[in-house]
C-alpha cells in the first residue's frame, strides 16, 4: 500500500510536476526560483501524506494547492525584507478564501504557453533560451542539459540562474504575448523548438552525429505547442522536424558514419512519422499563412515520397526553395537551392550559383558550402577543383562524422 | 543649463561596504544640491545583465539581451543637475562618489519645449 | 518598475536627413511622452546636447581630473534618454519601440535601481 502510494506519486511527478510548476510560477508573481522550492514541497508532502490518507481524486488540483500554502508562508516569511512580497501572499490568500475562486488548475495550459514564451523571452541571452526552456518547460536536469550541449554542468547551471535572475530584477512578464506581438515572439519559441531538435539530429560538435533525446524532446515541445496554440508555422515545424526526424534510422550507418539523403536506404524511414508528417504540411499549407517551417517541411515532404533519389520531383522542390527564398534570404537557402537545380538542371547549372555565393563571402566558412562544391565538381569530372574544395570543408567541419565522410570521399578521389 | 552626469564604472570595482557607503554619501550630495536649487534627479540603475537593447534592422525589431555596447566600465547611474555652467557641471560631477573609482560623462541637456512636465517638478523617487 | 530608456543614435545619419527629420523625430518623441503622461508612465525625458560637447570627469589620488570627449566612441552615441514607469519589460519594450530614433540607433533599456531617501527635484 504505502509503495503503491509512493509510486502514483512519482507517476503524478512524472505527469504533472511541468503542469503544477507551470501554474505556481504564476501564483507567486513570476519567481521562478521560489515557485521550484514550493513544488518540491508540495511534492514532499505528497510522499509523507499520500500513504497515511487516500492519494487525492485531483493529484495535480492538491499539489498545486499545497505548493501555494507552501509559497504563501516563505512570502510572508521574506516580507520583512521585501514589503511587494508580502503583498503577493495575502492576495494568494484572500483567493483561496474566496468561495468564487474558480477552480485552481483551471487555465492551467495558458500557464504552460506562458511558461514557454517567457523562457523563450527574446532579452534573454539566445543560448539561455534553449537551456532555460529544457530546464522548466521539459524537467530535464541540469546533468542532462549540459551532456546533450556538450557543455559541462556549471556553464549551464550558469546561464540558467542568470536568465532567472534577469526575469526577475528586469520584470520579464509571465504573460502570454498579445496578438500585435504574438508572431514576433512566436517565432523566437519556434528557434528555440528548432534549434534544440537540429542540436539533437545533427551535433555542431563532437563524435556522434544523433542525440535522439533532444529530438525527442523537441518533438514532445513542437506536440505541446500544437495542442496549445495551433498556428500554421507551429504545425508547418512539428512537420519538418517528424520528417527529418524519420530518416534517423537511415542517415549513418552502424558505425557512425553518415549517409547522405541520396544514398540513404529508404525502405529504413520511419513510415509512421513522415504519415503524420504530410498530414501536418497540408494541414498548414491550406491555412494560406503559413512561412518558412512549413516550406521546409514540404520540401522534406517531396524528398519522403520519392522513391530515390533520381525519381525525385527536383522541379517542385527548386519552386518551393524559389517560394521560401521570397520569405528569407538567407545564403543556406540559396546554397540549397543551387543543390537543388543542380540536381534537376546538372552540375554545371548548380556549380554556377555556388560559385557565385562563395565570391559574395557570406559562405565562405562554411563547411557545407565548400563540401556541395566538391561534390558537384566531382560529378563533373574536375577532381583537382573537387580536392581542393573538400579540403576546405574538412577544415572547416567542427563534427567528426562528417569529417570522416569528406575524407572518404577526397581519398576516393585520389584512387 | 541642465546636464546629465552619467557615471561609468566597473561593476566590481566596489565591495559591498563601498556600495553602501557611495549610496550614502551620493544620496548626501544630491540633498546639498536640493538645498541649492541644484538637483533634478539621480538614481542609481541595475547591473547591466539586466539590460536588453532595441533595434530596427531591416524594417524589423530586434530584441537582445545585454546593453547597446560592450565596455570595460559599465553605465552604473545619473544625476541631472541644474547649473551655471559645464565647469560647475565639472565640479559636481567630481564630488560623485564613484568618479574615484570610474569616469563621469557631462553631458549637456537640450531643452525643448512641450515636455509633458518640465524636469524641475519630477522628482527622482516619487 | 522604472526603466530607463537610453537612446542611441547615429548622429551623422539624422545630420543626413537634414534639420526638418530632426525636427519631425523630436515632435514624434514629444508626443510620446505625452501618451505615456496621459497613462501615468512618464517619469521625465529629455534629448542631449550632441556628444562633442561632452567632457569626462575623474577623481584620482584626490586630483579632479577633466578630459574632453565622450564615454565610448561609437558610431551611435547617446543622444536622450527617458525614464518611464510601466508594469513590466514588455511594455518598456513597447515605448522602446516607438521612439524615433531608433530608425538609426537602438535604445537600451536599463531597470531602474529605487533607492530610498533621494530628494524630490
Amino acid at each position: 500500500m504505502m509503495s503503491d502510494a509512493r509510486a502514483r506519486v512519482d507517476e503524478v511527478y512524472r505527469a504533472e510536476s511541468r503542469r503544477v510548476l507551470a501554474t505556481l510560477i504564476r501564483l507567486c508573481g513570476g519567481d521562478f526560483d521560489l515557485a521550484e522550492e514550493a513544488m518540491h514541497d508540495a511534492f514532499a508532502s505528497a510522499v509523507e501524506q499520500w500513504p497515511r490518507e487516500v492519494v487525492p481524486a485531483n493529484p495535480r488540483a492538491w499539489l498545486i494547492s499545497a505548493g501555494k500554502f507552501k509559497a504563501i508562508d516563505v512570502m510572508r516569511r521574506r516580507a520583512k525584507h521585501d514589503a511587494s512580497l508580502g503583498q503577493i501572499a495575502e492576495r494568494l490568500n484572500a483567493q483561496s478564501e474566496d468561495p468564487a475562486e474558480k477552480a485552481i488548475d483551471e487555465g492551467i495550459e495558458d500557464d504552460r504557453l506562458r511558461l514557454i514564451f517567457t523562457c523563450c523571452h527574446p532579452a534573454l541571452a539566445a543560448e539561455a533560451r534553449a537551456a532555460l526552456t529544457l530546464r522548466e518547460v521539459c524537467g530535464l536536469t541540469t546533468e542532462e542539459i549540459a551532456r546533450a550541449f556538450l557543455s559541462s554542468p556549471p556553464t549551464i547551471a550558469q546561464r540558467i540562474v542568470r536568465a532567472k535572475a534577469k526575469i526577475k530584477s528586469a520584470k520579464i512578464p509571465y504573460q502570454i504575448p498579445s496578438r500585435a506581438d504574438l508572431p514576433e515572439r512566436l517565432g523566437v519559441v519556434l528557434h528555440v523548438v528548432y534549434l534544440v531538435f537540429n542540436e539533437g539530429y545533427s551535433a555542431s560538435a563532437g563524435a556522434s552525429v544523433t542525440r535522439a533525446d533532444l529530438s525527442g524532446e523537441a518533438i514532445r515541445l513542437g506536440r505541446l505547442l500544437m495542442a496549445l496554440l495551433p498556428e500554421p508555422e507551429v504545425i508547418g515545424l512539428l512537420a519538418l522536424m517528424l520528417i527529418h526526424e524519420s530518416r534517423r534510422a537511415a542517415r549513418s550507418t552502424a558505425e557512425g558514419d553518415l549517409v547522405l539523403l541520396e544514398d540513404q536506404d529508404r525502405s529504413l524511414w520511419n513510415r509512421e512519422q513522415i504519415a503524420e508528417g504530410l498530414l501536418l504540411v497540408q494541414q498548414a499549407l491550406r491555412t494560406q499563412r503559413f512561412g518558412a517551417y512549413t516550406i521546409q517541411a514540404a520540401i522534406a515532404a517531396v524528398h519522403a515520397e520519392a522513391k530515390s533519389s533520381a525519381e525525385t520531383d527536383w522541379n517542385q522542390i527548386t519552386a518551393l526553395y524559389d517560394l521560401l527564398r521570397r520569405i528569407d534570404r538567407s545564403p543556406v537557402i540559396e546554397l540549397n537551392r543551387a543543390v537543388a537545380i543542380a540536381m534537376r538542371d546538372g552540375p554545371a547549372a548548380g556549380l554556377e550559383l555556388i560559385d557565385a555565393l562563395l565570391a559574395g563571402g557570406d559562405l565562405s566558412d562554411y563547411h557545407l558550402a565548400h563540401a556541395a562544391r566538391a561534390d558537384l565538381c566531382r560529378r563533373s569530372n574536375r577532381t583537382a577543383d573537387a580536392k581542393t574544395a573538400y579540403e576546405r570543408a574538412i577544415a572547416l567541419t567542427a563534427q567528426e562524422p562528417e569529417r570522416r565522410f569528406l575524407e572518404k570521399r577526397l581519398r576516393e578521389l585520389s584512387l | 543649463m541642465k546636464y546629465m552626469l552619467l557615471i561609468y564604472m566597473g561593476e566590481n570595482a566596489m565591495s559591498d561596504g563601498e556600495r553602501e557607503q557611495c549610496y550614502k554619501d551620493s544620496t548626501a550630495l544630491c540633498h546639498e544640491l536640493a538645498e541649492n536649487g541644484k538637483f533634478i534627479a539621480a538614481s542609481p540603475l541595475q547591473p547591466v545583465a539586466t539590460a536588453t537593447s532595441v533595434r530596427v534592422r531591416e524594417g524589423k525589431r530586434l530584441i537582445t539581451d545585454g546593453p547597446f555596447a560592450e565596455t570595460r566600465e559599465q553605465l552604473g547611474g545619473y544625476f541631472i543637475v541644474d547649473v551655471a555652467d559645464a565647469d560647475e557641471a565639472a565640479a559636481i560631477a567630481s564630488r560623485i562618489p564613484a568618479a574615484k573609482k570610474g569616469t563621469v560623462e557631462v553631458r549637456a541637456i537640450l531643452e525643448i519645449p512641450n515636455l509633458p512636465r518640465k524636469l524641475e517638478t519630477v522628482g527622482a523617487s516619487s | 518598475m522604472k526603466y530607463m530608456l537610453l537612446c542611441y543614435d547615429d548622429e551623422r545619419a539624422w545630420e543626413r536627413e537634414g534639420p526638418g527629420a530632426q525636427r519631425a523625430a523630436i515632435d514624434e518623441a514629444v508626443t510620446l511622452t505625452h501618451e505615456l503622461a496621459e497613462k501615468d508612465q512618464y517619469v521625465m525625458a529629455s534629448p542631449l546636447h550632441p556628444q562633442a560637447s561632452a567632457q569626462l570627469v575623474q577623481v584620482r589620488d584626490g586630483k579632479r581630473i577633466v578630459t574632453d570627449g565622450p564615454f565610448a566612441e561609437t558610431r551611435e552615441v547617446l543622444g536622450g534618454f527617458y525614464v518611464i514607469d510601466v508594469d513590466d519589460l514588455d511594455q518598456a519594450i513597447a515605448v522602446a519601440s516607438r521612439h524615433p530614433g531608433l530608425r538609426h540607433g537602438a535604445v537600451e533599456i536599463r531597470p531602474v535601481m529605487e533607492i530610498p531617501g533621494l530628494p524630490n527635484g
